[in-house]
């Protein structure tokens, strides 16, 4: 659509600009301002540099939290993206069941983060949870609250429950927006069903999949309250993910330098992913 | 390549369908010669799709039977018949080459590649793609684009129809006339049977040995573009077919001939009327002329369109249009027409009296 | 064919399961759940259900809730609808990079924002009350709605703008009278997600309230670690929560599929 160029439009965007600059930009100063200064409490502040950033590259914790972040990420994403796009494929593209399906889809991604980790709480308990008798029962041993890789395991499960919804919309979305000469042209050229998927849908759903992977990954990052309600982070620190991290830094401690510091590099690194993800993805279409 | 036949073919998209109106295709039988080139026109809505379709394999029938060389093919798979479509919105596959989209369907029949290569080579020099063909399909122009689907027909040596839905709707106007050609040089070359869907009657006329006109789900007359002009078998022809289209008159049948507005008018099938029914005179505006007596009338309008003009004027109550050449003179006020007896007819409730329906 | 759907159908049977869980426990009683397992309530009780009905640091928590939900959402839709009109029809200064600055927003992290907003609100005396987590999740809503509602409105052809100026129209008249008829389905969509994300957040809006604005979502993490195990009442308070979501599906279920189709979620 051809626009007009207008500079009084500005009036119209203006209140957008002035909540989103409230509420943004003044929190993301107090951060940098922190990040750059040490207290003793008393609100007496001294510059400190970038010393913050210099410990936070050094913390053990930190690079530890950052690894698990991506190892949950990388395993949310290799798990989400295919089944969600698996369960798009086995919808009905019409007909009354639609709407069915598309209101039960969409069910758990409504449901509050911390309702979220309580239900799998009570879904998980060893001895009267639905998931961890059965579990056990299959003999093998299972307790999310002792051990890492039960923990881990129940974690993962609990996004894909969460989250794979999210992908199936986006992707289903897409499907249905395929005009249907395609699939009878495919049918006429004699492809077999894989050849649909891969010249066919795939192509036509790259959009879609790219928006998907992007939302994945930056809410996978800041993943909080389901796994804090779950697990608490534990057993001991091991599924103690990025956002655990900060929180217990800001809330706790009455450093608030390296926290800010935290914050600074948490969401650059978001930005900075996102933005290198988008462009790879989209520099194809521009050609 | 196949003869096409078609026996009492209905269809309904309805599970249950009651009545006649419940069926989008109406009883229908039809034969098609091997190697022909056909058109199926008629308004949006008159089922014309649906017949393409049906003969595609993307529907199966409610009734009836369509056979290719006697081989019943009714409820047989679109890849069992071994037709090819052209859609009319181009279908590629984006992240092909043209030369990819070209072999698409011979690697789906596991044709050898080097068999590929000639075949491909061929058709791409035939629909002038030669110098795209390893470019990104996505990048072609909707005309270019078009000609990959056709080609994906093209390529399969033993294809029994081609069939085209309104291809040229999405292409520019000043291409649709080369495509149009490209398309009725290329049946020339091939001798394959194509079938054409279109709304449009030039397409339709200019492509076709033989046009099938469809109304409401049925046929209303299937004849050569000259036939369809000078005898529609039905007033919807008339009116759809030409332009402008048929003067329809309502008339009275007497001793063999028409009586309108008083005067008793000379018609070509005048024996066969039976004078039951809604009757009317049906007359194509080509076959009026001015005379100096006859049918009473009055000029209204005259128009120029180009090597002839149209003029409009009213006779009895009724709205007449003739063509006269240019140069002709057009008297103003009152004036006389006469009507060609060999291309006037009698209709009778829509058809043309003494037609096999 | 067939295969697709039990996969399909496996998969909301999995969906299910955790929420049939969830409203199993709710009607259990408390030694029934510490008795052991069972698939279904053997004494079948509301007892949770009538604590939380009954006590007003739950019941208040829901209003609570509700009431920051809905401020926020009609705050984020009134506020971006200009914008996003703005957005889809006019070029003016920045615009690109002023559409991009807002997105990334939604790219930020809540625990990073949690600090300082705790101060900023106490700052401005907003502090514990509904408006305090209205506005704070209005950072990630505002972006979400523009974009939404932009996809929706370059959908509209400009036409339509022009005719209605040439008829006499206002732009305010215009806009109301005629303009937002026309996306309403757009509307819908951005306020749906505009709940969803102010409905289900739990970080900003536990640490922005203390006492008088406790949200459910608050209320609910105490009862989990203070009062040990009332396991009955906390599934009890989960299913309640579930309701409001699945009304609001209900409601705009023909458009979500709209909504995602535009790619803009």
């Amino acid at each position: 659509m051809n626009k007009v160029v207008n500079n009084r439009a500005w009036w119209l965007v203006l209140p957008v600009f002035a909540m989103v600059l409230f509420n943004a930009l003044l929190p993301l100063m107090t951060v940098v301002n922190y990040s750059l200064q040490e207290t003793f409490g008393n609100n007496e502040f001294f510059w400190s540099g970038a010393i913050w950033f210099e410990q936070l590259l050094h913390d053990d914790q930190f690079h530890a939290s950052l690894l698990r972040q991506i190892i949950f990420t990388s395993i949310v994403l290799v798990i989400q993206i295919p089944l969600g796009l698996a369960i798009a494929l086995c919808m009905p593209r019409s007909g009354p069941w639609v709407s069915v399906c598309l209101v039960l889809l969409a069910l758990p991604l409504l449901v509050p983060w911390n309702v979220v980790g309580s239900m799998w709480n009570i879904m998980a308990l060893p001895d009267i949870g639905l998931l961890g008798k059965a579990i056990n029962s299959l003999g093998i041993p299972y307790n999310y609250t002792r051990q890492p890789i039960s923990a881990w395991f129940t974690v993962v499960l609990m996004d894909v429950w969460h989250w794979t919804s999210l992908v199936v919309l986006l992707c289903y979305a897409g499907l249905v927006a395929i005009p249907d000469a395609y699939y009878q042209a495919a049918k006429v050229d004699g492809a077999k069903p894989w050849a649909v998927f891969r010249y066919i849908q795939l192509p036509k759903l790259k959009h879609v999949l790219t928006i998907a992977i992007l939302l994945r990954f930056m809410d996978s990052f800041m993943i909080y309250t389901e796994v804090i309600v779950l697990t608490g982070g534990g057993p001991g620190s091991t599924t103690k993910f990025l956002s655990i991290d900060l929180v217990q830094k800001a809330l706790g401690g009455f450093d608030l330098g390296p926290a800010a510091a935290f914050s600074i590099v948490y969401f650059l690194i978001i930005l900075l992913v996102s933005w290198l993800f988008y462009t790879l993805m989209m520099r194809d279409e521009a050609k | 390549m196949a003869e096409i036949r078609i026996d009492k073919l209905r269809h309904s998209y309805m599970a249950n369908p009651q009545s006649e109106d419940d069926y989008a295709l109406k009883r229908l039988s039809l034969t098609w010669q091997d190697g022909g080139a056909y058109a199926l026109l008629g308004p949006s809505g008159c089922g014309k799709t649906t017949l393409l379709n049906l003969i595609s394999g993307l529907l199966t029938p409610t009734e009836g039977t369509i056979s290719f060389n006697g081989r019943d093919v009714s409820h047989a798979s679109p890849e069992e018949r071994n037709i090819a479509q052209v859609f009319q919105f181009p279908v590629i596959y984006d992240t092909m080459t043209v030369y990819d989209n070209l072999a698409f369907p011979l690697r789906n029949r596991g044709v050898p590649e080097d068999e590929i290569k000639t075949r491909v080579g061929e058709i791409a020099e035939m629909l002038e793609l030669t110098r795209t063909l390893n470019n990104r399909a996505s990048g072609l122009t909707a005309d270019g684009k078009q000609k990959i689907s056709l080609g994906r027909g093209l390529v399969r040596s033993d294809v029994n129809v081609i069939m085209f839905d309104e291809p040229l709707t999405v292409i520019d106007p000043h291409l649709k006339w080369q495509l149009r050609s490209k398309l009725k040089e290329l049946h020339l070359r091939t001798k394959r049977t194509m079938i054409y869907v279109t709304h449009d009657q030039t397409e339709a006329l200019t492509f076709a040995d033989q046009v099938v006109v469809m109304n409401q789900g049925e046929v209303v007359q299937s004849g050569t573009p000259i036939e369809l002009f000078e005898m529609p078998q039905h007033t919807f022809v008339g009116h759809f077919i030409g332009s402008p289209g048929m003067n329809v008159l309502p008339c009275e049948v007497r001793g063999g001939r028409a009586v309108f507005g008083g005067e008793a008018i000379s018609v070509g099938n005048g024996e066969k009327a039976t004078g039951k029914g809604r009757t009317e005179i049906g007359v194509r505006p080509e076959f009026i002329s001015l005379a100096n007596s006859g049918i009473a009338a009055e000029v209204i309008r005259v128009a120029d369109a180009g090597r002839f003009r149209i003029v409009e004027t009213r006779s009895h109550g009724h709205l007449v249009k003739l063509l006269v050449k240019e140069g002709e003179q057009v008297p103003t006020g009152q004036t006389f027409l006469a009507f060609d007896p060999e291309h006037t007819q009698i209709y009778e409730d829509g058809w043309m009296a003494g037609a096999r329906r | 064919m067939r295969k697709r759907y039990i996969v399909l159908t496996a998969y909301i049977v999995f969906l299910l399961l955790p929420i049939y869980w969830l409203i199993n426990m709710s009607f259990k009683t408390t030694n029934e759940i510490l008795g052991g397992f069972s698939a279904y309530p053997r004494e079948f009780t509301l007892d949770s259900y009538r604590t939380i009905f009954t006590d007003p640091s739950w019941y208040g928590a829901y209003i609570n809730s509700i009431t920051y939900v809905l401020i926020n959402t009609v705050i984020s839709i009134v506020v971006a609808l200009p914008a996003a009109y703005a957005f889809s029809r006019y070029r003016f200064l920045g615009d690109k990079h002023l559409f991009f600055w807002l997105l990334s927003n939604r790219m930020a992290p809540p625990a990073v924002f949690v600090l300082p907003f705790v101060n900023l609100y106490s700052a401005v005396g907003l502090f514990d009350t509904p408006w305090a987590v209205a506005l704070a999740h209005t950072l990630f809503n505002i972006p979400l709605a523009v974009w939404i509602l932009e996809g929706f409105m370059s959908g509209v052809p400009k036409e339509l703008d022009e005719t209605a100026y040439v008829d006499g129209y206002s732009f305010p008249a215009f806009f109301i009278k005629i303009f937002l008829p026309t996306i309403s389905a757009g509307i819908g969509v951005a306020a749906f997600f505009c709940f969803m994300f102010s409905w289900v957040e739990m970080l900003l809006a536990k640490n922005l309230t203390s006492v008088s604005a406790k949200p459910i979502v608050a209320a609910m993490t105490k009862t989990a670690s203070t009062s040990g195990y009332e396991l009955g009442l906390l599934a009890a308070a989960g299913v309640l929560t579930l309701i409001p979501g699945a009304i609001v599906i209900y409601f705009v279920r023909n458009y979500i599929a709209k909504g995602f189709a535009l790619g803009r979620v």
